[in-house]
């Protein structure tokens, strides 16, 4: 029954898989946003640690044993001239020493499981509180202490302590940044809550980690980390105004498109045109996202691709060049991610919210307009 | 005594009854081995029908912003490919190979309950086929083979902010998964009665052969997961369908209980597909080794930990919920100590080739590599037990890559061993052992290449069940290798297929005992009569068809056990 195909190539199978491995593991290491080994704070520092030390552990075991294994096989392999195996039935002494190391193995990794676990808790003291109320497929952050509403982007400033407290009131989500800390999920009627500190200013991703439905893989976030306090309480005062009523003819004509009759309003809140503050009640019932500051945002929609100005440069769409109107036209329609989702909403997102009767070009000019002068 | 017999005159000719015609035969069979083997060819048809679910799934991930598969149809896809891949291809799969070699194994006739074995089948192809018929009315399952609450149960379709009942995608699954719930019970009870009572005389528990002694493990641990996921179900039924709120918060219920139920079933049902093919790789190792097993009753006895210990460890798929952080440390501990007799079982099996003749055909290229592989998944397991590590990686694609070294790399593997080397038993024919070379070589190469990326893009923030990605979070390179990957491993299965289709007609003639095997099923015609043996076998030790075959250096006369 012998056959010598691929006689004594065996190991190749295994090494250039474990090659593989560790070139592209080295190759991938830096520049993802998402990546959770190049970290930027402390939780996800000690929850990358203890990945080295079990990628360490599992390496050893692997190399090891698929080294014995294949050693085996190549030594005991049958020749012509192979003798009769002897008819070894076990040994117990050596059952209880390949019980034993193991173990000794797994409870040193169970060890610095438990007490990174419990190193984990959120410190005393004082600490910066969002709430991030996951919906079906966007997040929208409350600063109740701050008074103010947003959406699609997470503000926080560098070396504070945040507790996101998490809401859901549809289905489960899991809140995870990366590059910051790992998932906690959004369970209705449960209160959690994640804390994370960042250390390095920047733009990081965040996600939807439990599937949530049609478009689950469209529930991100942005997470932008300001270098200074006082860079944060800028933008803080500045969202806490209500929006500016726009002096641009084109602007004014998208605003009146907004508060039109069927028109934005029945499903979005700006402060300053049908809300009074972030904290009217009425902004509770509407569907949709506030965007009383919505031209400083980056990403629409939960990060939808096509309008999504891409992460990690922390521009708002507003600047995206295509975005840009020149004597009321568009740039280049065609790559503005606004543009195509106001002509299209359930063509970019299939099955979310945002149902609409189709605008002409001039309509969606115009609100591109007013929507770009809500800094 | 009197006898009397029926003479018929010979003049009438009586027309065939339905079970004596070719396809009444089938359909009205009491025999194991027929209803074993039809559980097979089952089990193999929906393991094409997942297979090209997979590739639909990876097609669609092969570049970012793919068009393949609209987000709706996506979701659907993923859900079936896990559920036909669990519940309608290993699961029956395994009591395929359970029903056909168990009785043989141990010397009986037939399994207890005969009829209720055909029940459980057909009962698996009714409900496999119930479940498939959902796509038919463009309803398939869309929840995830783990069907989460409130996902399940609630939408908010019906507009504004006013949540109800989803469409009917989550009742097909929920009736599907009942109906092979009932098939699981009755052919679990029927392998506990058939192995504890059926036995050959002398073939002691300590003599058992270890895929019998794997499949009583399962079987069990059927018998005490399954109740928790038809609980689950049927409130969910309720909840959907009859104004209950059990898993509705707003109403007093708990999200949470659907995770506890669910995963209660989930971990041990983990080991019911692994088990087993722990079982095959015990019986296929020690004939191409031309050794016995090693360490025997430790193997045994780890399987049977196993067991027990997977009714411990279900909330390490929740480490992410919020539970207390005294309760993740409980779980973490018994994740450890689960993953102690999954290695002794390894060792066990590296020492059984160990000094043997190591005979390198396809059966045995498969059960070597299911061991390579094992222990890949073995030890991203371990590391899934390290909960701070896991906060980041599970629900991402690292978890993917896990699950599926376990349950491709262990258990299609190890089934893949099993059916090129029990193939000449149930048709009297080998399978091309070239071909089949040819096919674990392929295969080989396709799962690292589909499965290794993964653990990558877990690493990279990639999440589970999305339809689609960004081109700029460095996902592509991984994901364009894991697609190339899976057309190769399907292309390692149209190898199988061939060779099947060529072995079935042309295969090498194998006679009775073509491995010079030590178990009983080999110590009768292939494929074997109806009644399986002339004479029912009196066994001395764990290897009786060696003994009778070795009568001067029978183990026992030299081994007592």
């Amino acid at each position: 029954m012998r056959t010598s195909l691929f006689r004594g190539k065996r190991r190749w199978g295994l090494l250039i898989p474990a090659v593989l491995f560790s070139s592209l593991l080295f190759a991938s290491c830096s520049g993802d946003p998402a990546n959770i080994i190049d970290t930027a704070g402390p939780v996800a520092n000690k929850e990358a640690g203890l990945f080295w030390f079990i990628l360490g552990v599992a390496t050893f075991i692997f190399v090891v044993v698929e080294a014995v294994l294949i050693y085996t096989i190549i030594r005991y392999r049958a020749r012509p001239n192979s003798p009769e195996p002897r008819q070894l039935h076990g040994n117990n002494t050596i059952e209880i020493i390949w019980t034993v190391v193991p173990s000794i193995f797994l409870f040193a990794v169970l060890a610095g499981t438990i007490y990174t676990m419990f190193g984990l808790q959120q410190p005393p003291g004082n600490h910066l509180e969002v709430k991030a109320v996951g919906h079906q497929w966007w997040w929208e952050f409350d600063y109740p202490a701050q008074h103010l509403v947003t959406a699609d982007t997470l503000y926080v400033p560098k070396g504070t302590v945040v507790q996101v407290d998490l809401v859901s009131n549809n289905v489960i989500h899991s809140f995870w940044i990366p590059a910051l800390a790992g998932k906690t999920d959004v369970i209705p009627g449960h209160d959690n809550t994640r804390w994370f500190t960042a250390d390095t200013a920047g733009t990081y991703v965040g996600e939807c980690a439990e599937y949530c439905g049609t478009q689950h893989a469209h529930m991100q976030f942005n997470v932008v980390v300001y270098d200074s306090a006082d860079q944060f309480n800028t933008w803080v005062s500045s969202q806490q105004k209500a929006a500016v009523t726009p002096s641009d003819p084109l602007a004014q004509q998208g605003l009146q498109i907004f508060k039109g009759a069927g028109g934005c309003q029945a499903c979005h809140g700006i402060v300053g045109v049908n809300l009074n503050t972030s904290d009217d009640p009425k902004g509770q019932s509407l569907v949709g996202p506030n965007l009383t500051h919505f031209g400083s945002r980056s990403l629409i929609a939960g990060g939808v691709e096509a309008v999504s100005n891409g992460p990690g440069n922390g521009h708002s769409w507003a600047n995206d060049p295509a975005c840009q109107l020149v004597n009321g036209k568009l740039a280049n329609k065609d790559n503005c991610g606004l543009y195509k989702w106001l002509q299209d909403p359930q063509g970019v997102k299939p099955g979310n919210d945002m149902i609409i009767g189709s605008l002409s070009d001039d309509k969606i000019y115009a609100l591109i307009a007013y929507l770009q002068s809500l800094q | 005594m009197a006898t009397r017999t029926i003479v018929e005159s010979p003049g009438v000719v009586r027309r065939k009854r339905l079970d004596e015609t070719y396809i009444g035969e089938w359909l009205m069979t009491t025999d194991h081995k027929k209803i074993g083997l039809m559980y097979i060819i089952t089990a193999f048809f929906f393991f094409l029908v997942g297979g090209v679910e997979a590739l639909l799934i990876r097609t669609q991930l092969a570049v970012p912003n793919g068009k393949v598969l609209s987000p709706e149809v996506y979701n659907q896809i993923f859900t079936m490919h896990g559920t036909t891949m669990i519940f309608l291809f290993v699961m029956p799969m395994l009591t395929g190979f359970g029903n056909y070699i168990v009785p043989l194994m141990i010397g009986a006739r037939d399994m207890a309950f005969p009829r209720l074995n055909a029940f459980g089948y057909w009962i698996v192809l009714f409900g496999g086929l119930f479940l498939n018929s959902s796509f038919l009315f463009n309803a398939a399952p869309n929840g995830g083979w783990f069907m989460y609450a409130p996902l399940s149960e609630l939408t908010k379709g019906c507009g504004n902010a006013v949540m109800c009942t989803p469409g009917m995608n989550a009742d097909f699954w929920l009736l599907g998964i009942l109906l092979l719930g009932i098939a699981s019970i009755a052919s679990a009870l029927n392998f506990v009665v058939t192995i504890l009572k059926l036995r050959a005389p002398g073939m002691t528990l300590n003599r058992m052969p270890l895929f019998t002694w794997m499949t009583l493990v399962t079987s069990f641990l059927l018998l005490f997961a399954l109740p928790s996921l038809t609980a689950a179900s049927v409130l969910l039924l309720l909840d959907r369908h009859l104004g209950t709120h059990f898993y509705q918060f707003a109403s007093g219920g708990d999200p949470l209980l659907w995770q506890h139920l669910f995963w209660s079933f989930g971990h041990p049902e983990v080991y019911i597909l692994i088990l087993p093919v722990f079982g095959m790789i015990s019986e296929i190792l020690p004939v191409f080794s031309r050794k016995p097993i090693f360490g025997y009753t430790f193997i045994a006895w780890s399987g049977v930990a196993i067991g027990f210990l997977s009714f411990t460890v279900w909330a390490h798929h929740m480490f992410a919920v919020g539970l207390p952080p005294i309760a993740q440390a409980f779980f973490a501990t018994s994740t450890t100590l689960i993953a102690i007799p999954t290695a002794v079982k390894i060792f066990n099996w590296i020492a059984t080739v160990w000094g043997g003749k190591v005979i390198l055909n396809a059966p045995m290229l498969f059960a070597l590599g299911f061991i390579a592989m094992f222990l890949i998944g073995g030890l991203n397991g371990a590391a899934l037990a390290v909960v701070p590590f896991d906060y980041q990686v599970t629900d991402s694609y690292f978890v993917v890559a896990h699950l599926h070294y376990v349950l491709f790399g262990g258990s299609v593997f190890g089934i893949f061993a099993g059916i090129y080397y029990w193939f000449p038993k149930l048709t009297g024919r080998f399978l091309g052992d070239r071909l089949g070379q040819v096919q674990f070589w392929l295969m080989m190469v396709g799962v690292n290449l589909t499965f290794f990326p993964m653990h990558l893009l877990g690493l990279l923030g990639m999440p589970r069940r999305i339809y689609t990605y960004p081109a700029n979070l460095g996902w592509n390179l991984d994901n364009l290798l894991a697609t190339i990957g899976a057309f190769i491993i399907a292309a390692s299965v149209l190898v199988f297929l061939w060779n099947l289709f060529v072995s079935l007609g042309n295969g090498q003639k194998a006679g009775n005992d073509p491995w010079d095997a030590f178990t009983l099923e080999w110590d009768t015609s292939s494929p074997p009569a109806h009644y399986n043996f002339l004479t029912i076998p009196t066994v001395r030790s764990r290897r009786p068809f060696y003994d009778k075959k070795n009568p001067d250096i029978a183990d026992w006369k030299t081994v007592t056990h």
